[in-house]
């Protein structure tokens, strides 16, 4: 019992881990508190449902449309509501409300147009066999989760580590005005890291879209708690933070969910980001840091 | 002179007249964190809180109005003071997401938990809450916050406001001044809910979630907070808006939404674009 | 004379960067000290140190005797530390004399209450307040323009909104970060006279500079620093004719040639 809740929790954490590390990557890059990104998950799991229920039935096709649909719309909003003020150098705080604003645009826009419902992904998309490990049951559907954020944090991880699109975007997060000046074009690189960014939320949409068997036009602002959580836990802009971190909150969801009650994971997440404030809020694996003296 | 008239109208629209100047004490608790150069995304939540907990001081403990209303902002203030405490040391951004994060728990605890009716809330709140006593306390939130502006501590918080780095070596404690708002902000939003339980009969948890949030700040951007007046007559507009076009009650939310990101981008002083005069020498 | 300000072993590291390496300054009551050195060599840090906005690594601070290395800004300019920015930071929506009273408003003991009220003694403070700043725009020479937006105000004028608003509450130690920059000859020259009338009204001056006629004219005391280490302190004419400084500000090539040449003029009057 144990041991199947456990695999459950890592499951579900790779998902939370793959969600929250574009966030967090943007928070890095851009230091912008993004919140459409939750609007960029949805985008996902919808490009994907509509791609195949009317196009084709393919699970390998559909997690990149996903991608590249949430990363354009990332890259769209990035380019309409924050580059205006990142060249006016506005305070981090009005980015951050024009991103709450335009969430709920688009989220009440989203919902008015696709309706509330919950809409499920056409039946016999993956094989609903399931395997057995020494008594633990792992589906299809779970295999593929963890399978495609395994590459798709690998690739992340080989992007940014091991090709100069990488160092442009790992010096833009150092000191954007420095890599100005040492020629990087850091309106293009801003772009890219949105578009990344924004894939990551969308394939992690239609991967939790496949893993509950539900798209609708709020789980992503329900995953956006999920978010939080882990980009402070992990400590703001750690992406090995987040990979932990978010591992750690698949597993702790699922034991509240299995030993207390299913309507409390929300708030143990949420104590244990207000205990992490309280105590170290630069995140679990980041020197602590204040901003006052 | 007759004024029944006046009895009527008071009677058919007084659920508006009520949200009207709940939505003006709401949109101050916004103005006040906002004045400090802060944003917090908990006003819905901390009126929720308000709500709640008034709500079950009436129906399980049986208390009076007049003692529930005052004590419906102790719970809130507790809250703002765990998640205050430790986010205004650190940068803007952590009290907006610890809030944010407050507002969603909450409302599925409130799903979760029988005590408090579940999803579908409570209801039978006795309608205590009379309209002068919503406007009454509007006007005197209103008179001040006017006063405090238009003192050394109103200009403490512009400065703040303008340059935190600059306000602390003239010697402001910008956190004192922030927590102080969050904590002024918190009881303003648990009165308002107070107001909203004993006026509607029933709450549920969705009235204390992402949108009503996000919604009071809307209020405050489109009025702008120069000044204590523009929040509250941009709740009045927002307010009453959609009640005179009835055909755009749908889209009310991606309404809300625009003014934000129209407000922040392109006239970041608000529709009520004033900024106070203090008086010099 | 005792030590007003006094640094001891005073460190900032930032990641793989030494940017002020063990400094011990000392600077005494009532003198107009300047902070020199060549770009890059941790003046800015160094006052960001003593006034508190960054956080030392190591080493002590202390101010009229007391520790302040662990006391926020805030603490420290209720203590009577004032400073100001190299890069202008007034406040520009508000009015040149609310810039002053925002100064001053450590000094104000009427709490919310009395606000509320306007009690008698929030007026009787206020106006106070008022007058007080106001005496401080009078010494900067801008008592004129009290009301207009501190915003639409000229460079040199902002500056001198700056040293208005950090002089107000009288502070026993007042840090200028390169008060003279983009000031044409004489603005400079009228800068020199408000800084040793500063100087005179009893507050002692910590001042970074670039201009080093300015520096040299005014100071009585000079630090130099080079690569975040503190390299000589003395008056002006030691530190003018001081080889480590003069390496550390032309090369060392030119340095060793001008000593050269110094020599050389003396041993010849010397010889004459």
């Amino acid at each position: 019992m144990l041991a199947q809740q456990l695999v459950n929790g890592v499951l579900l954490g790779a998902t939370y881990a793959l969600f929250a590390l574009g966030f967090t990557l943007m928070f890095g890059v851009l230091k912008v508190i993004n919140l459409t990104y939750g609007f960029y998950f949805t985008a996902g799991a919808f490009a994907a449902l509509f791609f195949t229920r009317y196009v084709v039935a393919s699970v390998w096709l559909a997690l990149p449309v996903a991608a590249i649909a949430a990363g354009i719309i990332a890259m769209a909003c990035d380019g309409l509501l924050l580059t205006r003020l990142r060249r006016r150098g506005a305070p981090e705080l009005s980015s951050l409300m024009v991103t709450v604003g335009a969430v709920l645009a688009l989220n009440s826009a989203a919902a008015a147009l696709f309706s509330p419902d919950i809409r499920r992904l056409p039946v016999g998309l993956v094989s609903v066999e399931s395997f057995n490990f020494w008594g633990v049951r792992v589906t299809t559907a779970q295999f593929l989760v963890l399978g495609a954020s395994i590459v798709l944090v690998g690739a992340l991880i080989w992007l940014l580590r091991g090709t100069r699109v990488g160092v442009a975007i790992r010096a833009v997060a150092e000191n954007p005005e420095a890599a100005g000046l040492m020629g990087i074009n850091t309106g293009r690189t801003a772009a890219l890291v949105s578009f990344v960014s924004g894939a990551l939320a969308g394939a992690g949409g239609m991967l939790i879209g496949l893993n509950f068997n539900a798209i609708h036009p709020y789980m992503g602002e329900e995953m956006m708690l999920r978010g939080f959580v882990v980009v402070i836990v992990g400590g703001l802009g750690d992406i090995r933070g987040a990979l932990i971190a978010g591992l750690m909150l698949g597993v702790v969801e699922v034991l509240t969910a299995g030993y207390i009650d299913s309507g409390m994971k929300e708030a143990v997440s949420f104590a244990i980001l207000v205990l992490v404030l309280w105590t170290r809020p630069s995140g679990l694996f980041g020197a602590p840091k204040l901003r006052r003296a | 002179m007759d004024l029944s008239w006046l009895d009527d109208f008071l009677w058919t629209y007084q659920n508006v007249i009520h949200s009207v100047g709940i939505n003006g004490l709401l949109a101050l608790s916004m103005y006040v964190v906002l004045a400090v150069g802060q944003l917090s995304l908990g006003q819905a939540a901390f009126m929720g809180l308000g709500a709640y907990s008034a709500a079950l001081m009436t129906l399980k403990l049986g208390w009076p109005f007049w003692m529930v209303l005052p004590l419906s902002c102790v719970v809130p203030i507790l809250f703002a003071l765990a998640i205050g405490l430790p986010t205004l040391r650190l940068s803007g951004v952590y009290l907006a997401i610890a809030t944010v994060g407050l507002g969603e728990v909450l409302k599925a605890l409130y799903v979760n938990i029988d005590y408090v009716g579940g999803a579908l809330g409570l209801t039978g709140i006795p309608e205590a809450t009379e309209t002068w006593m919503i406007y009454g306390l509007l006007a005197l939130a209103v008179l001040a916050f006017w006063l405090v502006a238009r003192s050394g501590i109103g200009r403490a918080m512009e400065a703040i406001r303008e340059d935190e780095t600059a306000a602390r070596v003239m010697g402001v404690s910008c956190f004192r001044y922030q927590l102080g708002a969050l904590v002024v902000s918190a009881m303003l939003a648990g009165i308002a809910g107070a107001l909203e339980a004993h006026s509607t009969s029933l709450i549920s948890p969705g009235e204390f979630g992402f949108e009503p949030e996000v919604s009071i700040l809307s209020f405050a951007l489109l009025g702008g907070i120069g000044t204590p007046i523009g929040p509250v007559v941009g709740a009045f507009i927002l307010t009453l808006l959609p009640e005179l076009l009835r055909g755009m009650a749908d889209l009310r939310l991606v309404f809300n939404g625009v003014i934000i990101v129209v407000a922040v981008l392109f006239m970041p002083e608000g529709l009520v674009a004033l900024r106070l005069r203090r008086r010099s020498a | 004379m005792s030590a007003l300000l006094q640094t001891r072993n005073l460190t900032r590291r930032y990641s793989g960067l030494v940017a002020v390496d063990s400094v011990d300054m000392e600077v005494h009551e009532g003198e107009i000290h300047a902070l020199i050195g060549p770009n890059g060599a941790g003046k800015t840090t160094l006052f960001n140190l003593i006034s508190g906005l960054t956080a030392p690594s190591e080493g002590s601070i202390t101010l009229a005797g007391r520790e302040v290395a662990a006391l926020p800004a805030e603490r420290r300019a209720a203590l009577g530390l004032a400073r100001t920015f190299q890069n202008i930071r007034v406040f520009s929506a508000m009015t040149v004399l609310e810039n002053v009273l925002t100064g001053l408003q450590p000094r104000r003991r009427c709490g919310l209450a009395a606000t509320l009220l306007r009690t008698p003694m929030f007026r009787r403070e206020e106006r106070t307040l008022v007058a007080r700043a106001l005496v401080a725009l009078e010494t900067v020479g801008l008592a004129a323009r009290a009301d207009e937006p501190a915003g639409g105000l000229s460079y040199g004028d902002q500056r001198r909104v700056e040293i208005a608003r950090a002089i107000a509450p009288e502070p026993a130690l007042l840090l200028l970060d390169e008060p003279a920059a983009g000031m044409n000859p004489a603005e400079t020259e009228a800068l020199g006279r408000l800084v040793r009338r500063i100087r005179d009204g009893g507050t002692t001056v910590l001042l970074v500079e670039h201009d080093m006629g300015f520096v040299m004219d005014i100071s009585d005391a000079v630090t130099v620093l080079s690569f975040g280490k503190c390299i000589c302190q003395g008056t002006p004419v030691e530190v003018r004719s001081s080889p480590e400084v003069m390496e550390a500000y032309l090369g060392q090539k030119v340095a060793a040639r001008l000593a050269q040449r110094f020599a050389g003029a003396q041993a010849g009057r010397a010889s004459a």
